[in-house]
């Protein structure tokens, strides 16, 4: 037996996918008492996927779509980005955040190469969240989220930054499920099967940077998690232990930026101990 | 005798009492209309599901006048609703009425309330603690139950041994993993059990399925009458909001049940026995005696 065979990847009935994630955001609109939505659109996979969601939810008259390069941005992002403003034909706006950076990069130095781009590339990230709630606030929008399931694991993205919106629509999709997903909404082929990369700094892939392929870490999370098979399971079913322990160290290690900050408990009813609510009560409407 | 079964899958709004009451009154009259005898609402279709700390907020007594006024309009007919209730000792529960001509005909408390994977209900409420049917003539005996009550078959099995002549689910189902190697797995199991308590019952069952969003969970609909040889006479469609009718024959249940004597041929005296054993044997105490060989 191979590992792929006794190892998985997670599968997902696209179709059925759309129709769960479609109707989420149109209640979650109507709940919340918004109209329109603002995502920030890279020109990859995870942006392209949940902007032709936002758009088969609410019309694509009522999405913005904004486009952040930084100077070192690779031109086939904005080109890929246009492929999908294109096939929407959605609202889109340019704003260049190299002049909104460039000071605050200019003050970051760091001995180590890695934590160096870490660090330059939080503070984009950062940026970006900047510009897009102030569009919200703009457009009178919530902001859509474009963070998927192996990233919010693996804790692959920047709490505050591109880990921060309104909604997460594709949370709950791991990243090889999405292209299934994307495929189906018609996402221009381009902008499915390119190599993923967040693009903070030039020949980024997310595969490179995180070590191994989103293949290998999917079929590792999903017996992880959703099946929550030992680590000796997931090696006798042919997965290297070398991966799965780097994958479950790292799951545990992220746990900090799924949840919000604990709260030191003094009094009778503390929020989110014991004042327990949904998030859509009575009245949260605007 | 004929009788129409009207199905009302429904999606509430959460913590809205009063909206969901105008909901309620719209598929009274809608399944008045379609000449219905029975229609039944979901689970917490007066509330919405997740509550948490919202149930003394919109909890209300299974005496409160706009519970019994809820079949308003529509003279004879039986309505079966889910809505939180507080007694007069303040205990809360995740509750069935089933209301006719502003009478509480009969009221079940959810006896098996999830409190694991992604639910949390017993934490919020707490369970009931009867198992019985409601005499609804000329139907004749309800047993109701409550979403989570029906993966525990000793309950649709007691009510069907206690005379029901129907058996009534009201849920709200949040579907989980659509695709996966897991499939439809709620769906599927859902399916199962009620093909199967309709045919080991030999009774007829509706189930009432919610449908809409809260939070991040959707609920599934997929509601569905069943009749007593376990095909299916109705069924609604998923995720979206409908209203289905069926028509049931009690002449039917009368020959399934010459046809099929599941019921008659039950050996509760034996059944009893071997629960008291092992009753006694998880508690470590004495049991019944040893049957002479």
């Amino acid at each position: 037996m191979t590992a792929s065979d006794a190892a998985p990847l997670p599968q997902i009935d696209p179709e059925r996918a759309i129709e769960v994630i479609v109707a989420f955001i149109r209640e979650q609109m109507a709940q919340a008492g918004f109209e329109r939505l603002v995502i920030g659109l890279s020109g990859g996979v995870d942006s392209g996927t949940v902007a032709f969601l936002a758009a088969r939810a609410i019309g694509a008259e009522n999405l913005l779509a904004v486009r952040m390069p930084y100077r070192t941005s690779s031109e086939a992002s904005e080109t890929d980005a246009m492929r999908v403003v294109e096939a929407l034909r959605c609202r889109t706006e340019l704003v260049d955040i190299t002049p909104m950076v460039e000071p605050m990069l200019s003050l970051i130095q760091d001995d180590d190469p890695d934590a160096l781009n870490v660090r330059r590339g939080n503070v984009m990230a950062r940026q970006r969240m900047i510009v897009l709630y102030d569009r919200s606030a703009a457009e009178d929008a919530l902001v859509i989220g474009t963070s998927n399931k192996t990233e919010a694991l693996l804790g692959y993205g920047t709490l505050h930054g591109d880990m921060a919106a309104a909604l997460a629509p594709i949370g709950d999709l791991y990243k090889t499920q999405l292209r299934a997903v994307a495929r189906e909404l018609g996402v221009p082929e381009e902008v499915v099967s390119k190599p993923p990369s967040a693009d903070l700094w030039p020949g980024q892939t997310d595969e490179g940077e995180l070590g191994r392929s989103y293949e290998s870490l999917d079929r590792a999370l999903y017996a992880l998690v959703d099946r929550r098979w030992s680590v000796d399971r997931c090696v006798a079913a042919g997965l290297p232990r070398e991966l799965v322990e780097w994958v479950e160290r790292r799951v545990a290690r992220m746990e900090f930026k799924r949840q919000l900050s604990p709260v030191a408990k003094l009094s009778l009813r503390t929020p989110g101990i014991d004042h327990l609510y949904p998030r859509r009560r009575p009245g949260s409407r605007r | 005798m004929e009788y129409r079964i009207a199905l009302a899958q429904i999606a509430p709004r959460l913590g809205d009492v009063e909206a969901n009451l105008e909901l309620a009154a719209d598929r009274v009259r809608a399944a008045s209309a379609e000449g219905a005898d029975l229609l039944l609402l979901p689970e917490l279709a007066l509330t919405g599901y997740l509550l948490q700390d919202l149930v003394p907020d919109v909890a209300i007594a299974a005496t409160d006048p706009r519970l019994l006024a809820i079949g308003d309009g529509a003279p004879g007919m039986l309505v079966a609703v889910g809505f939180v209730e507080e007694t007069a000792e303040h205990r809360y529960g995740n509750s069935v009425a089933l209301v006719r001509d502003g009478e509480l005909i009969g009221l079940h408390r959810k006896v098996y309330l999830p409190t694991y994977g992604l639910f949390d209900e017993g934490r919020f409420t707490r369970a009931g603690d009867r198992i019985r049917t409601h005499d609804a003539a000329p139907i004749g005996r309800i047993g109701l139950s409550v979403c989570e009550d029906f993966w525990h078959p000793s309950l649709p099995m007691l009510q069907a041994l206690d005379g029901a002549a129907l058996l009534v689910n009201v849920a709200a189902g949040p579907s989980r993993a659509p695709g996966g190697p897991a499939g439809m797995a709620a769906i599927g199991g859902w399916h199962k059990m009620q093909d199967t308590y309709a045919l080991l019952g030999t009774v007829p069952l509706a189930f009432c399925n919610r449908v809409g969003n809260e939070e991040g969970l959707t609920f599934w609909g997929g509601s569905r009458l069943l009749a007593a040889d376990g095909s299916v006479v109705v069924e609604a469609p998923l995720w979206e909001e409908a209203l289905v009718v069926g028509t049931l024959s009690t002449d039917d249940l009368r020959m399934q049940r010459y046809g099929l004597p599941l019921l008659a041929d039950e050996r509760l005296e034996l059944v009893r026995r071997e629960l008291d054993r092992i009753i006694a044997e998880r508690a470590g105490i004495e049991g019944p005696p040893e049957p002479e060989a």
